[in-house]
């Protein structure tokens, strides 16, 4: 049990930056996400935690202690792969057996936490099974397991999740966080995948570019994104980025996306807004604050009519696009109320939900 | 009219359907015509060998009887002779030891290298892995004038050490080779499990690396042991005194005499000196066989 701390994390390829400069702190017990697009440094920060790749320059803390110079087997932590990396000649007992016998930890007491182990993850049963003999969902069982009979300070977990169907995978989500509710430990987790980052995360990091973009709970980034990327990174669908124009008259402001649609912020926004006023920005709307009306008073100023390109019935709600000057936007209407292709439909913005973006600085106002 | 446009399609697919059963059968047909002809043509010595082996020279000298049975009944005579009357039991134990310690030097050395190339990255790796495999293709009979200087100056002429001293020059490289290719099959994320495992580089090597790279040390072995059991050249440049030959070069050079070929000896002898190779490929074909790295990631 430890906490991790990064202070200004550099990595450098030859002349590739692949980490710039990143401050993190995870606390104890604390579950992270590292989330980002390929190539954004999630895995290089990962592994520079766990000892396997060196750190350009930098500290990195676990429980307090500088671990740059520790070789990865004396930093106590236990990491969990992408492609499982079970060893193929051992059997699942050996696999998870293996760090406890390097450790010298006698056999009774190898036995005993194997078992433990094996019985939290349900795998029991495999104990004397190859590798190769097991599925995928299993083989991912057996890793983490040879993961929690270390009982280290820190698991770390890279992408451990891509590699299975998407039906398993969110089985092993939800496996991965019941066995972190069972062993509480400080867990960092990287993954591209933001909705496994959503629903696994105390704290999610987002990560562009060799940067940290944000740090937040999930509702925080999902609700309040600083940037452009996180905004459009996090939910799914991604959410719209409309060019528009900021409007004040009469004390009231309006954003303009066309000449037919004008859209009005709500009261409690415009202290924020005001100073830019008259500017070309962008408006950020999720594809589920854009629906049918729904009568629920949010008054009739944000409502507008556009023609469908493309509509999608998703069962339990349909998604429709269309186009206002040129930029395509999605919405996200009740099944029964949805226009088909070519149709007109009536559909209501709501704005409580509206980020407006400055387009030179990518910032969130 | 619906049953006529759906008729023509269905026949036209069962009428495909055929064809390609028909090709099949004719690729099958050919594919065996072949390997007959193949295994004929093979076995075709061998069989020569052990019927030979098997006859009186009484037999073999008698022109008219078909040289490709036995027609006098089987005689174990040759082998008793071979056995009592020649130096191939020396000649035997000789290649025995020369090609154990060869065998044993050749699979540390390269293991060793192989690991350090294949796995741990430094600079200069790549073209030192590339440079061992050059040192193969240069052929022993080039190489045996300058090694039989070399030889020389050590003072093991006409000994069969020379060759547990020269052979590793043809098998190192080669084994090495093989052993680069197998370590580096095997996914990195392996060493890095067990690296955060706690497992130092030996262990890693002892613990993951050789038993997952099993078939290809079998490989590499095999490999090693022919080379050395049936090496020709270099024992025939190094070594001349009876007490000192191995098996390839000690049978021919005792069993033909000008132009006397003692062919029911020869044959014998080829056929007791074939025995280890095959004993040791029926043995370890099938660890080699037993894909071994399956399960270790996705796949």
């Amino acid at each position: 049990m430890a906490e991790v701390a990064l202070r200004q994390i550099v990595k450098r390829f030859g002349d590739v930056e692949a980490v710039r400069s990143i401050d993190l702190d995870i606390p104890n017990n604390e579950f992270v996400v590292l989330v980002g697009p390929s190539g954004c440094g999630k895995t290089t920060t990962l592994r520079m935690i766990a000892g396997l790749e060196e750190v350009t320059s930098g500290e990195i803390r676990i429980g307090g202690e500088v671990v740059n110079d520790l070789p990865p087997k004396d930093r106590d932590i236990a990491m969990v792969f992408q492609n499982y990396a079970l060893y193929p000649h051992m059997s699942v007992f050996e696999n998870m057996a293996f760090g406890l016998k390097l450790r010298k930890f006698n056999k009774a007491e190898i036995r005993q936490r194997v078992e433990h182990a094996a019985r939290i993850l349900d795998i029991t049963e495999l104990l004397d099974r190859r590798p190769k003999a097991l599925s995928g969902g299993q083989r991912q069982r057996v890793a983490m397991g040879r993961a929690i009979v270390r009982n280290p300070k820190v698991f770390l977990f890279d992408e451990p999740l891509s590699n299975l169907d998407a039906k398993l995978r969110v089985q092993m989500r939800t496996e991965i966080k019941r066995v972190h509710q069972k062993v509480k430990t400080t867990t960092v987790y990287v993954t591209h995948d933001q909705v496994e980052a959503m629903t696994l995360a105390d704290r999610v990091v987002v990560m562009n570019q060799g940067r940290i973009e944000q740090i937040g709970t999930p509702q925080e980034l999902y609700h309040h994104p600083k940037t452009r990327f996180v905004a459009g990174f996090i939910g799914s669908p991604a959410m719209n980025f409309i060019p528009c124009r900021l409007e004040e008259s009469g004390g009231r402001m309006r954003v303009r996306i066309s000449d037919a649609i004008v859209l009005p912020v709500p009261a409690s926004r415009s202290a924020r807004y005001r100073s830019a006023a008259g500017r070309e920005l962008i408006l950020g709307l999720r594809p589920e604050h854009v629906t049918e009306p729904r009568h629920n008073g949010r008054g009739e100023d944000s409502d507008f009519t556009v023609t469908l390109d493309v509509v999608e019935p998703m069962g339990m709600e349909t998604m429709v696009f269309f186009t206002v000057n040129g930029t395509e936007i999605c919405g996200r209407v009740a099944p029964e109320t949805a226009a088909g292709p070519g149709a007109t439909m009536r559909l209501v913005a709501n704005m409580e939900h509206m980020h407006l973006i400055d387009p030179n600085t990518n910032l969130v106002l | 009219m619906t049953t006529a446009a759906l008729a023509v399609p269905a026949t036209r697919r069962l009428g495909m359907r055929s064809s390609l059963r028909r090709n099949r059968r004719w690729a099958l047909i050919l594919s065996y015509v072949f390997l007959i002809l193949f295994a004929i043509f093979f076995l075709m010595p061998p069989y020569y060998m052990i019927v030979t082996a098997f006859k009186s020279d009484a037999e073999m000298a008698r022109m008219a009887t078909n040289p490709w049975i036995i027609a006098d009944g089987v005689t174990l005579d040759q082998f008793r002779i071979l056995f009592t009357q020649t130096d191939f039991l020396i000649y035997f134990k000789n290649t025995a030891i020369v090609t154990a310690c060869v065998v044993v030097i050749t699979m540390v050395i390269s293991v060793l290298a192989a690991f350090a190339l294949g796995r741990m990255r430094f600079w200069g790796s790549g073209i030192l892995a590339t440079g061992i495999f050059l040192t193969y293709l240069v052929p022993d009979t080039l190489l045996f004038i300058p090694m039989f200087q070399i030889v020389k100056w050590l003072g093991l002429l006409n000994s069969y050490w020379s060759m547990v001293l020269v052979y590793p020059t043809l098998t190192v490289p080669f084994c090495t080779w093989i052993m680069i290719g197998y370590f580096q099959s095997i996914p990195k994320e392996l060493d890095e499990a067990a690296l955060i495992d706690g497992a130092g580089h030996l262990q890693m090597l002892f613990k993951i690396f050789i038993p997952v790279a099993l078939p290809g040390i079998i490989a590499a072995t095999i490999f090693a042991f022919t080379v050395s059991w049936a090496a020709f050249v270099y024992p025939m440049a190094f070594l001349y005194s009876s007490d000192q030959q191995v098996l390839t070069v000690g049978t021919v050079t005792t069993l033909i005499r000008g132009d006397v070929y003692k062919w029911g000896m020869l044959m014998a002898g080829a056929l007791v000196a074939a025995a280890p190779p095959l004993v040791i490929y029926a043995f370890l074909m099938d660890y080699y066989i037993a894909g071994l790295t399956a399960g270790a990631t996705k796949g």
